[in-house]
C-alpha cells in the first residue's frame, strides 16, 4: 500500500522535515502548516525531526489526538465550504440540496471529532480561516469534489495509524460518509463516482496538504 | 492489488458462508473464531466520543506480534475476515452479472452498473490474493440467486446490497490486525460506499441513510441478510 511513503509525497518542502520545521519558524502562518510539518516528521519518526517540531508534537499529544486534529481541520474546511461558501452562492437544484445536507453532516463530524479529541486528553485545534476559490455553481461543485475525495483519501491514509479501536470505528464511520458525498458530487459533475480500478487511494498528510493547504488563509 | 482477476476454477472447499448458514453450529464456531467485532458498541463511540479505551503501547504491540506467528491459520483473524469479505464480493459480482445480463439498463446507467460489477470482481481478485499472502485458503465462490424482476426492483436491491457491503466492511475494521489488511479493506469500503451513493441517486433514496455517521453491521447480521441470496 502506498501509505506514508516519503518518496510519494508531493508536498514539496513539507516532504522534508528539516525544511518543514524551518518553514514553520519563518512563517508562523497557521496551525495547519505546523501539522504539515508534524506529518512530514511522522514519515521519518519523531527522532528525525528538529527539536522545535518534536516539542510541538509533545504539546499536542501526538497519536490518535493528533490524527483527529488533522481530521478536524479538514472537517472545519468542508463544513465552512458548504455552510458559508455554499450559502453565499446562488446554488440551485441538487447542488443546493447537497450543500445543505452535506454541510450539516460535516458540521456533525466537527462536533464529534472535537469531543473525541477532548476525551483523549487532547486540545482541539481552533477553526482556521479559509478562502474558497469558487464563484459559480460549477466551480463550487468542482471544489466540493476535490474536498470530498481528498477527505476520503485522508481518512483512509490515516486509519492504519490509529491506535484506539473506538477512534478507528469513528474514522471509518465518517470516511464512509465522505465517500458517499464524493460519489454524489462527482455524478452531478458528470464524472465517474468511483476510482476506475475500484480501490480508493489512501493519501499521506503531505498529499492532503497539497490539496487543502492553499484554502487555508495565511 | 489492481491486477485483473484470474478466475481459474480450481477445486476449493465449499463456500464458507454457504456452510455457515446451513450449519448453525459451524457458524457459531466460525463467528467465535473470527471475532465478531460489530455494532454493539457503536452507539457509544460517536458522541461519548472515543474516550473509553486508549490502547496502550503494550496492548497495541501484542496483537502485531501474535499475528505474525499465527498467520498460517486460515480459519482465524484476518484470514477469516478476508474470506468473509471475499464471499460478499463474490455475491456482489454475481449480482451485477445477473443485472447486466437482464439488460434493464443501457446507456450511462448501464455502463455505471457494468463498471461496478468489474470493480467487485477486482475486489474478489484482491481479497483472494490477500488471503493467499497470509497463508490462508480463499473461500470458494458461493452459488448465488437473486430476484431479478424489473429495473426499479433491481436498482433498489443493488442499493440494499451495496449499503450492506459498506456496513459489513465497517463492522470488521476494528477486528483487523494487520495495518496492510486494514488499508486494503478501507480502500474497498469507501468504494462500496460510492456505489451505494450512486445507486441512491438512481432510486431517489438517501445518499447517507444513516445520517452523518455510517453504521457498521456485524457478521451475523450480514450473513442473515445475504442468506436468501445463497442458492
Amino acid at each position: 500500500m502506498p501509505n506514508n511513503t516519503p518518496t510519494q509525497t508531493p508536498g514539496g518542502a513539507l516532504a522534508n522535515p528539516e525544511l518543514a520545521a524551518f518553514e514553520v519558524h519563518g512563517m508562523t502562518r497557521s496551525s495547519f502548516i505546523l501539522r504539515g510539518a508534524l506529518a512530514a516528521g511522522a514519515f521519518y519518526g519523531t527522532a528525525a525531526v528538529t527539536p522545535f517540531v518534536s516539542q510541538a508534537l509533545a504539546e499536542t499529544g501526538g497519536g490518535d489526538a493528533e490524527i483527529l486534529n488533522f481530521a478536524l481541520t479538514l472537517e472545519y474546511l468542508e463544513a465552512d465550504f458548504y455552510n458559508v461558501k455554499g450559502k453565499s452562492l446562488n446554488l440551485s437544484g441538487e447542488a443546493k440540496k447537497y450543500a445543505k445536507e452535506f454541510g450539516a453532516e460535516e458540521a456533525a463530524h466537527v462536533t464529534a471529532l472535537t469531543a473525541a479529541i477532548k476525551s483523549l486528553g487532547g486540545k482541539p485545534v481552533a477553526k482556521p480561516k479559509f478562502v474558497f476559490p469558487a464563484s459559480s455553481e460549477k466551480s463550487f461543485l468542482a471544489l466540493a469534489s476535490v474536498l470530498e475525495n481528498t477527505g476520503v483519501g485522508a481518512y483512509n491514509g490515516a486509519a492504519p495509524s490509529i491506535q484506539s479501536k473506538q477512534v478507528l470505528a469513528a474514522a471509518g464511520s465518517i470516511v464512509q460518509i465522505e465517500a458517499r458525498h464524493a460519489a454524489a458530487i462527482d455524478l452531478l459533475l458528470g464524472k465517474s463516482p468511483t476510482p476506475s480500478e475500484g480501490f480508493d487511494t489512501p493519501l499521506t498528510k503531505a498529499q492532503v496538504l497539497a490539496k487543502a493547504g492553499p484554502l487555508i488563509k495565511a | 492489488m489492481s491486477s485483473p482477476p484470474t478466475e481459474e476454477s480450481a477445486p476449493q472447499p465449499a463456500g464458507i458462508v454457504e456452510r455457515l448458514v446451513r450449519d448453525d453450529l459451524d457458524r457459531k464456531r466460525f463467528l467465535k473464531m473470527a471475532g465478531s467485532a460489530g455494532a454493539a458498541s457503536f452507539g457509544a463511540f460517536v458522541m461519548a466520543a472515543c474516550g473509553s479505551s486508549k490502547k496502550t503501547a503494550s496492548t497495541a504491540a501484542a496483537p502485531a506480534a501474535s499475528s505474525s506467528t499465527s498467520s498460517a491459520s486460515s480459519a482465524t483473524g484476518d484470514v477469516a475476515i478476508l474470506n468473509y469479505a471475499l464471499t460478499l464480493e463474490y455475491l456482489e459480482t454475481a449480482f451485477y452479472e445477473k443485472v447486466i445480463a437482464a439488460g434493464f439498463y443501457k446507456g450511462k446507467v448501464g455502463s455505471l452498473l457494468k463498471s461496478f460489477g468489474q470493480q467487485e470482481a477486482s475486489h474478489v481478485a484482491a481479497l483472494k490474493a490477500a488471503v493467499m499472502k497470509l497463508g490462508g485458503t480463499p473461500a470458494a465462490q458461493p452459488a448465488a440467486k437473486f430476484p431479478i424482476e424489473n429495473a426499479t426492483q433491481v436498482a433498489e436491491l443493488a442499493y440494499t446490497v451495496e449499503n450492506l457491503g459498506a456496513s459489513a466492511y465497517l463492522g470488521q475494521a476494528g477486528a483487523i490486525k494487520s495495518p496492510e489488511v486494514l488499508a486494503s479493506a478501507l480502500a474497498i469500503h469507501s468504494v462500496e460506499a460510492r456505489h451505494a451513493a450512486t445507486l441512491a441517486t438512481l432510486v431517489k433514496k438517501s445518499i447517507t441513510p444513516d445520517g452523518a455517521f455510517a453504521k457498521p453491521a456485524d457478521m451475523s447480521t450480514v450473513l442473515a441478510a445475504v442468506k436468501p441470496f445463497l442458492a
